[in-house]
């Protein structure tokens, strides 16, 4: 762990970071749910992802992510297991932000969609109601799934489907989306009782996708939503993830061990954008962390040793997996945001523990420094990452 | 022992919005698409004590003449989103969405039902449409249309492969001990398999069995499968018919089809959709009654209605003038697309006579001729008329109940809750407090037990 700064604040006030976390289930500990306080049995309910909610949004986060897969949580990748020791079921993540959106202000809900399974027009409209019901704090993260046990749920594609495939795919994916979001301008609803229309029809636009998995003609069934462009995102797990978040997102999360690993990563995306030709669109780069926070940093590692023990292996993730103090944690993700990041996605070990540890513990240390807001001051998500509400692409154009 | 028990009445709202009976240029029309819309709607149907609200479908926007159509509301919020945020803001009301069977997988959509269903504690309705036509296809993946004679086949198959996903768990494999560390009793929870015509899927479904164990499940549709489709596995029908004679030869015709599925009487309800123009007085409601149709048929809205019918282009002719001299076009209709209410003009020649020789009779102009033959309101008069005209229908089994459509967004509903309800409450017909927790209980239905014998694919 490197020494914490002693300064609480730096002569030249440092950029603020962005944070989030990450939810799914009790945590990402496979044995999360058997931990004190992380209420099992009420993971099925509103209640329970209400309560989760709130807490981060007590501790002014950016936004929580919900985790999601079109197919049963399994330890094997190549499909089911037989497990009964671990959590099994999930809540379709749309519809759980959609239901905790009417009980919180100003986080931002950013759902996981399966590109690869789903249909794009579907999911714009559902991401775009969602930025409609919580006024503007709507985005999606990006999923792709190459699994044959899922394909096999919806039983109309052969498997294995190449990566590159998958990725270009969710690419057209999130193309598809995004135009139909701006396929109604702004104002088409004119409601002129003097001509009897109701819209603009010429503020209404086809969207005419035709690509390699789907064509889709437009306009969307649902108007504009508030931010324009909801929140796209997307994990950078490798070079195809990559091109992904180059070509399609506003914010990537960089799965990497270390700080080499997040430049490398940075950089690689960095050059991507810049060849996808979108280089003056603002793109926030998010280093993904796992974590188990404790006051104490013996108690944080006999934590996960314990749930280590309760899962029969040591808890390996993707990317880096912390334990440690909110302190040591702060210093982290400051040494860190030096590789390019502009803020951190964490996932808690244990939800109903590191959570609170990262909304009590880390956030108020992140303040002490300068770096992390002190109450909310935007209430779109946009907003809180700095992001401008794009104009229409039909808007701007003069008319035909 | 004297008179049989009263029928209890069920009421249910659909929200007001791509329709031309939606009336968007009074002055009390808010928003179709601000969430304040759905949660003032849902509040005043939950206040009401009304069995569910309810939420159409549309996949592509409606197109008249090769435009989009600009007459009526355009646009509506995604159905499984809104429904979900609405749950958060009711406690009681059921939560009704139209998805539809052609554009969309059973997986996806059984999960999202599931979901539903346990993110409003039981309170969810699926009301299954087939539209199936290439018009609508064009905006989804599958490339996606039917054969008009697959739409069923592939609704029927549909609905199965979604409770088999339901019922693949029973409901007692979760036991969450964190002390034993067993999460799941059963390794194979959730395992399913279907081999069919239209699917051949098989897995494990990944959300656990919610309140209600299936959601409920609604028809809409009227054509000789669409009332089997129903009598065979629905639990209400969405209907067409809000008067007596119509109504009860419906409701005799598909109450009929129920036995030869092994179903009885109650477990189908027949629920008309019900528009109405309420007044102080009879007198005064009929003439609001006769506004609110002018509003909803203007001149250019009845040419475009007639072009349903004629399936060309009629914008020459005037609205205040006779019905077209020249035969409909008969065919595939390509002028109107989009609409499922083209879809009723089977035989447009015979309507085309039919509405010439009305015209004549009762000397109307095309205008008028529209306003006499589309939807008039079902229900007017004041609070007690109203009142006694739903009951009557209803204990003539012209019904079991209907779903309320209001003209006018969000606040149509409002004056309903505040002066029918209170009179129908007072006949004994209707509930004063919810009885029970979820939709099933509203509507009395009994929740549906998995086959203890199923076998899900080894
Ligand atoms: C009262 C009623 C309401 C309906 N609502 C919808 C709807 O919201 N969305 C839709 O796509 N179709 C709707 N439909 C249309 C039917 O689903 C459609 O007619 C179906 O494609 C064909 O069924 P049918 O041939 O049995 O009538 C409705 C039909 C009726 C009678």
């Amino acid at each position: 762990m490197s020494v914490s700064s002693s300064s609480p604040s730096s002569p030249s006030s440092p950029q603020p970071l962005h944070l989030a976390v990450s939810l799914d289930g009790a945590g990402r500990h496979p044995a999360a749910w058997r931990e004190p306080g992380a209420r099992p049995a009420e993971l099925f309910t509103a209640r329970y992802w209400a309560g989760v909610v709130a807490e981060a949004e007590a501790g002014l986060l950016d936004f929580v992510t919900f985790e999601d897969a079109l197919a049963l949580q399994s330890a094997s990748p190549a499909g089911p297991d037989a497990r009964t020791d671990q959590v099994r079921g999930r809540l379709d993540a749309v519809l759980t932000a959609a239901r905790v959106a009417p009980l919180t202000r100003r986080i931002g809900l950013v759902p996981a969609v399966t590109a690869t399974h789903t249909e794009p027009f579907h999911i714009s409209k559902a991401i775009a109601t969602l930025d409609h019901v919580s006024r503007g704090r709507a985005g999606l993260r990006i999923l792709v799934s190459g699994l044959p046990h899922e394909a096999r749920h919806f039983g109309r594609r052969s498997t294995p489907i190449p990566a590159g495939e998958l990725y270009e795919e969710a690419a057209d994916h999130v193309e598809v989306i995004r135009r139909l979001w701006d396929s109604w301008e702004d104002d088409a609803e004119i409601r002129d009782v003097a001509t009897g229309r109701f819209v603009d029809r010429d503020k209404l636009h086809y969207i005419d996708f035709e690509g390699r998995h789907f064509s889709v003609r437009g306009p969307s069934i649902t108007p504009r939503p508030p931010q324009g462009q909801p929140l796209v995102s997307a994990l950078g797990d490798g070079v195809a993830a990559y091109d992904l978040i180059a070509r399609s997102a506003d914010v990537g999360y960089v799965a990497a061990r270390d700080d080499d690993e997040a430049r490398t990563a940075v950089a690689a995306i960095r050059r991507a954008r810049e060849s996808s030709g979108l280089a003056a669109h603002p793109l926030h780069l998010f280093g993904d962390l796992t974590v188990f926070l404790d006051e104490d940093a013996a108690a944080a590692e006999d934590r996960l040793d314990r749930l280590d023990t309760r899962a029969g292996h040591p808890y390996r993730d993707d990317t880096a997996v912390f334990t440690g103090t909110p302190r040591q944690l702060a210093d982290l993700l400051q040494e860190r945001r030096t590789a390019g990041l502009s803020g951190f996605r964490l996932r808690p070990g244990v939800i109903a523990h590191d959570l609170p540890a990262i909304t009590r513990g880390l956030v108020p240390e992140l303040q002490r420094r300068g770096v992390f807001r002190r109450e909310y001051e935007a209430d779109t998500l946009r907003g809180l990452l700095g992001l401008d509400r794009p104009a229409g692409r039909h808007a701007a154009r003069p008319a035909a | 022992m004297s008179t049989a028990p009263i029928k209890q009445i069920h009421l249910a709202a659909h929200f007001p919005g791509v329709n031309n009976t939606t009336v968007w240029s009074d002055p009390a029309a808010g928003s179709h698409i601000d969430f304040d819309s759905f949660v003032h709607f849902a509040r005043t149907a939950e206040r009401a004590k009304l069995d569910f609200l309810f939420l159409a479908e549309g996949l592509r926007l409606r197109e008249q003449g090769g435009k989009i159509y600009d007459l009526d509301v355009v646009g509506r919020p995604d159905t499984f989103t809104v429904l979900a945020a609405l749950a958060a803001v009711t406690d009681r009301i059921g939560l009704t969405g139209t998805i539809n069977s052609t554009f969309n997988e059973p997986y996806e959509v059984a999960r999202q039902f599931a979901s539903l269903d346990h993110l409003s504690e039981g309170r969810a309705a699926w009301n299954v449409v087939t539209s199936w036509d290439a018009f609508t296809g064009e905006n989804f993946r599958r490339g996606g249309f039917l054969p008009r004679g697959d739409r069923y086949s592939r609704a029927r198959e549909f609905l199965a492969t979604a409770n088999e996903l339901f019922d693949s768990w029973d409901g007692s494999e979760i036991v969450a001990d964190a002390g034993s560390g067993a999460f799941l009793r059963d390794a194979r929870a959730g395992a399913f398999a279907h081999r069919g015509q239209h699917f051949d899927i098989e897995g494990r479904f990944n959300v656990p069995r919610s309140p209600q164990g299936r959601p409920v499940i609604f028809q809409a549709g009227d054509s000789e499968e669409g009332r089997e489709f129903a009598a065979a596995g629905a639990d209400a029908i969405f209907g067409r018919y809000g008067t007596l004679d119509e109504g009860r030869a419906f409701y005799t015709d598909v109450k009929g089809r129920l036995a030869k599925y092994g179903r009885t009487h109650d477990q189908l309800k027949i629920l008309p959709a019900a528009t109405f123009v309420l007044g102080d007085t009879d007198a005064e409601a009929h003439e609001s009654a006769h506004e609110v149709r002018r509003l909803q048929v203007s001149g250019q809205t009845a040419i475009k209605y007639l072009e349903h019918v004629w399936n060309r282009d009629l914008s020459a002719y005037d609205p205040d003038g006779p019905l077209p001299a020249i035969d409909p076009e008969v065919g595939e209709n390509t002028i109107a697309l989009g609409r499922a209410s083209v879809r009723q003009f089977r035989d447009p020649l015979e309507t085309a006579r039919q509405w010439r020789e009305l015209a004549r009779a009762k000397n109307l102009s095309i205008r008028e001729l529209v306003i006499a033959t589309t939807a008039d309101q079902t229900f007017v008069g004041s609070a007690a008329t109203i009142a006694e005209s739903i009951n009557e229908l209803v204990q003539a089994d012209a019904a079991d109940g209907f779903i309320l459509v209001p003209h006018i967004t969000p606040g149509g509903l409002d004056v309903f809750a505040d002066t029918v309800i209170p009179l129908l409450q007072e006949k004994g017909v209707f509930r004063t407090e919810y009885e029970g927790a979820t939709l099933r209980d509203h509507l009395g239905l009994s929740v549906p037990v998995p086959d203890p014998a199923r076998q899900p694919a080894p």
